[in-house]
C-alpha cells in the first residue's frame, strides 16, 4: 500500500489514497512504464505468482466485476491484458476502450460498468452503483422524457419493496397443489406452432433430401432405392407474458408470477415482464429452476409494486425498444392486468393496436373477468376490444393455465364473445 | 495472430481511424479501438446496435480499409450449414456418375463443391472479410456451428477433410440485438456496441455521405433528428435515414419550396410509420424551427 511506485492495491483494487486526486489522475507516465513488462506473447502464464506486479490490477479489476455478477471469462482477461499492451497504453482512456471491447459489458449495464471502472482505476469514494446485484436491465428509457418519473418511482421504493418481497415468500408453500408443475411440463407442446425455415427428415409429404439421396444412390452403387424426403418442421410459437403489478392487481401479482416462472421453465423461448408505472424486464430471474429463489430475485427488480399504473405509457415503451418489439413480433402476447386505466387512455389504445398488429395472439387477462357479472364496459376495455383476440378469465391460476394451453385452438375474436354476453 | 499485411495497415487505432475517414465511415474513438483491438488481437469483431447506426456500413469500410473483397452471410431464422459453410452440387454429381459410364470419377472433386461465405472466406483469408450480419436472427444451433468456426477458423467436410484458414481470417458480426447472443459467442469477440452519435459527428456524417447538402442543412437535421429520436416512437430514425432525409429535403428546396416546408415535406423519408408520423406531425414545426435556428 505504501510503495509509492505503484498506485493499486492488487486485491482490494482500490488505489491508493495519495493517487485518488485529479491532479494525478492522468497516469500516462504513472501506470505505463511498469506495463511494458506485461507478457503479451504468454497468455499462458496465468498464475497469479508469475503474473508481474503491474498486470494485476488488470485482473483485479476483471474479479471486481465478477464480483458484481458479470460473466468475465479467463480469455477475455487475457485478451484485456493483450489489449492493454497493443494500447500502449497511453491514457486512462486506453484502459478504459480496451475493458469495453475485451470484456464486452452487455450495453444496459453500461452505466454500472463505467461506475466501477472509475471506483476501481480512479479511486473515487466508491459512487451508488445502481442495479448492482441483478443481471437484467430496468427499462431502457434512457430517454428524456422518462427522466422526471424515474425520479419519483425511486423515492417510493424502500417499505413497498420490502413487503412484497415477505409476502411472496411467504405465500410459497401453501400452493404446491395449483398445477403448475403439469402445465409446466404441458406448454411447450401445447403453443400454437408455426413451420421454421429448419427441415427435418420425414418418412412422406416433403421435398427430395438430395444430400442423404445421393450417398445412398453412391453407396447402392447406382441404383436408386426410394427417395429420401425433408420436411420444414413446427416449433412452437414465442411467448409473452405481461403482469400487471399495480396496487389493484395486488392479490394476484404472487400467482402470475408463479405461473410466470413455470411458464419461463416450461417454453422453449418465453418473455415476461411486469409494468406498473415502469417497465421491468423479469426473464432471466425466473430462469433460475428454484421457484421460491427465483420469484425473491424477480421481486427485488421490480420497483414499481403496488404502485399506480400507466398501462399505456409503459406497453408503448415496451415497443419503443426494438428488442423487445421484435420478441412480440409472432408472438403469443398474454397480458394479464385488469385493463383499469385512470384518465386518458389513448396512449393504452395505441400500445394495444400495435400489440395486435404484431402478435400471432393478443390475450388480456382480467381477474375482474371471473365475476359472472362482469362486462367489458369501461370506455377503456370498449376501446381496446375490437384489438383482443381474448378477453378472459385472469381471476385463478387454474382458468388462466387452462386458457394458455387452449392458445393454439381456434377461438372467436374476444368481441364477438363479448357482445354475445352482453 | 493476425496476418501480417492487416497487421501493417492497423497500426494504431488513429490510422484505423483515418483510413476509415478515407473510405467515407466516421468512427469515433473507440470502435476505432475496437477495430484496432480486432486486427491485432486476431480475433472476431462484435458489433451492436440499434437498427441503422450503420454496423454494416462499418464492415464494408474495413473490407476497403484492408483492401479486401467483403463476403457477407445474411442470417436468417433457420440458416443451416447448408448455407453457411458448403453444399454438394448433388445434380452435377448424378450427371457426371452417368456421364462416367464405366470410368472411375471423383464425384467429390472441386467442381463439385458449392462454397458458402465461411469455406470461401476460409479458402482466401487474405484476399477476403467475413460479415455474419444480423446473427440475432438466426437460432440458437446456428449460433453453436459458427462458435466453432470461429475458435478454430477450421471447416471439416466428411468426404474431404479438414480445411483449415492458412492465416487468421478477419470476421465481423453484426446483432440488432433482438435477442441476446450466447455469452460463449460474446466472449470469444472483441466487442463494441455502436450509438446513435452526438449531433456534431453526425452533421459531419450526413456531409460526408449525401450528395451536396450544405452544412447548415446537415446541422439542422443532425440537430432536429437527435430531437426526434428523445420522443418514445415505434422506430426511431437511424443515422441512413437522417442522410436520405437531408438529401430529398435539399432537392425540395432546389424545387422551390422554402426551408422548413421542404423538412416537413420531406418528413416521409425519415419517419417511416404512420403512428409516429401523426405522433409527431404537431411538433415537427416546432422541432424544425429550433434546429434551423
Amino acid at each position: 500500500m505504501g510503495d509509492p511506485n505503484s498506485p493499486f492495491s492488487p486485491f482490494t483494487g482500490r488505489r491508493c489514497p495519495e493517487g485518488a486526486d485529479e491532479g494525478q489522475r492522468h497516469t500516462g507516465q504513472k501506470v505505463a512504464p511498469p506495463l511494458t513488462c506485461l507478457p503479451a506473447s504468454s497468455p499462458r502464464e496465468r498464475g497469479e505468482e508469475s503474473l508481474p506486479r503491474s498486470a494485476q490490477p488488470f485482473l483485479g479489476f476483471a474479479r471486481l466485476l465478477r464480483r458484481h455478477a458479470f460473466a468475465i471469462a479467463p480469455e477475455q482477461i487475457t485478451s484485456f491484458m493483450q489489449a492493454v499492451t497493443l494500447l500502449g497504453p497511453r491514457s486512462m482512456n486506453d484502459i478504459r476502450e480496451a475493458a469495453l471491447a475485451t470484456l464486452a459489458p452487455s450495453p444496459d449495464r453500461r452505466g454500472e460498468f463505467e461506475a466501477h471502472f472509475r471506483g476501481y482505476f480512479y479511486g473515487d469514494t466508491r459512487p451508488s452503483i445502481e442495479g448492482e446485484e441483478h443481471d437484467e436491465t430496468r427499462v431502457k428509457d434512457d430517454r428524456g422524457t422518462r427522466e422526471e418519473e424515474k425520479q419519483t418511482i425511486r423515492q417510493e421504493k424502500g417499505g413497498e419493496l420490502s413487503s412484497a418481497l415477505e409476502q411472496l415468500s411467504s405465500r410459497d408453500f401453501q400452493r404446491d397443489a395449483d398445477g403448475l408443475g403439469q402445465f409446466r411440463r404441458k406448454l411447450a407442446s401445447a403453443l400454437p406452432a408455426r413451420r421454421s425455415f429448419r427441415t427435418a427428415r420425414t418418412r412422406s409429404r416433403g421435398t427430395l433430401d438430395l444430400r442423404r439421396s445421393l450417398s445412398e444412390i453412391v453407396s447402392a452403387d447406382g441404383d436408386i432405392p426410394s427417395p429420401l424426403l425433408r420436411r420444414r418442421q413446427p416449433v412452437p410459437r414465442k411467448l409473452l407474458l405481461l403482469v400487471d403489478v399495480s396496487g389493484s392487481m395486488k392479490l394476484h401479482t404472487a400467482d402470475y408470477l408463479k405461473l410466470a416462472h413455470a411458464a419461463v421453465q416450461g417454453a422453449d423461448r418465453a418473455e415476461v415482464f411486469t409494468f406498473g408505472t415502469r417497465l421491468t424486464r423479469i426473464t432471466s430471474a425466473l430462469r433460475v429452476r428454484d421457484r421460491e429463489h427465483a420469484l425473491v430475485r424477480a421481486a427485488a427488480l421490480v420497483d414499481d409494486w403496488d404502485g399506480g399504473t400507466r398501462m399505456g405509457p409503459t406497453l408503448l415503451a415496451f415497443l419503443s425498444v426494438p428488442r423487445f418489439s421484435a420478441f412480440a413480433r409472432g408472438a403469443c402476447i398474454v397480458i394479464l392486468s385488469d385493463g383499469l386505466e385512470r384518465g386518458d387512455h389513448s396512449d393504452l389504445e395505441t400500445a394495444v393496436r400495435r400489440f395486435s398488429a404484431r402478435a400471432f395472439r393478443l390475450s388480456l387477462a382480467s381477474p375482474l373477468a371471473g365475476d359472472p357479472r362482469f362486462r367489458p364496459a369501461t370506455s377503456a376495455l370498449r376501446a381496446i376490444l375490437p384489438a383482443l383476440d381474448d378477453l378472459v378469465d385472469g381471476s385463478s391460476t387454474g382458468s388462466l393455465t387452462d386458457f394458455i394451453l387452449s392458445l393454439a385452438r381456434l377461438a372467436p375474436a374476444a368481441e364477438t364473445i363479448w357482445k354475445r354476453v352482453s | 495472430m493476425a496476418n501480417p499485411d492487416a497487421v501493417a495497415v492497423a497500426a494504431s487505432p488513429e490510422t484505423i481511424a483515418e483510413r476509415l475517414a478515407a473510405s467515407r465511415y466516421l468512427a469515433d474513438d473507440s470502435l476505432a479501438t475496437a477495430i484496432f483491438l480486432a486486427i491485432r488481437l486476431g480475433k472476431p469483431l462484435l458489433l451492436e446496435g440499434a437498427p441503422g447506426v450503420g454496423k454494416t456500413e462499418a464492415a464494408k469500410a474495413v473490407a476497403e480499409l484492408l483492401g479486401r473483397e467483403l463476403v457477407r452471410l445474411q442470417c436468417y431464422e433457420g440458416i443451416d450449414a447448408g448455407h453457411a459453410l458448403y453444399e454438394w452440387n448433388y445434380q452435377r454429381q448424378l450427371l457426371a456418375i452417368r456421364h462416367a459410364g464405366e470410368h472411375e470419377i471423383d464425384i467429390y472433386d472441386d467442381r463439385f463443391l458449392i462454397a458458402r461465405p465461411l469455406l470461401q472466406v476460409l479458402r482466401a483469408p487474405e484476399r477476403r472479410v467475413l460479415l455474419v450480419d444480423e446473427i440475432d436472427r438466426s437460432d440458437h444451433e446456428f449460433e453453436a456451428l459458427l462458435l466453432e468456426f470461429l475458435s478454430d477458423f477450421q471447416i471439416s467436410i466428411p468426404e474431404r477433410g479438414t480445411i483449415r484458414a492458412a492465416t487468421q481470417p478477419i470476421v465481423i458480426l453484426t446483432s440488432n440485438r433482438t435477442r441476446e447472443l450466447a455469452e460463449a459467442l460474446r466472449r470469444r469477440c472483441v466487442y463494441h456496441w455502436i450509438g446513435y452519435p452526438e449531433a456534431r459527428r453526425e452533421a459531419e456524417i450526413i456531409m460526408l455521405r449525401s450528395g451536396d447538402v450544405a452544412e447548415a442543412t446537415a446541422r439542422a437535421v443532425a440537430n432536429a433528428v437527435q430531437e426526434i429520436r428523445a420522443r418514445p416512437l415505434a422506430k426511431p430514425p437511424g443515422i441512413a435515414e437522417a442522410v436520405e432525409w437531408a438529401n430529398a429535403a435539399t432537392i425540395l428546396e432546389k424545387g422551390g419550396s422554402p426551408w422548413p416546408e421542404a423538412f416537413r415535406r420531406a418528413i416521409g423519408v425519415l419517419i417511416k410509420d404512420e403512428e409516429d408520423l401523426s405522433a409527431i406531425a404537431p411538433e415537427l414545426g416546432r422541432i424544425v424551427g429550433e434546429a434551423l435556428a
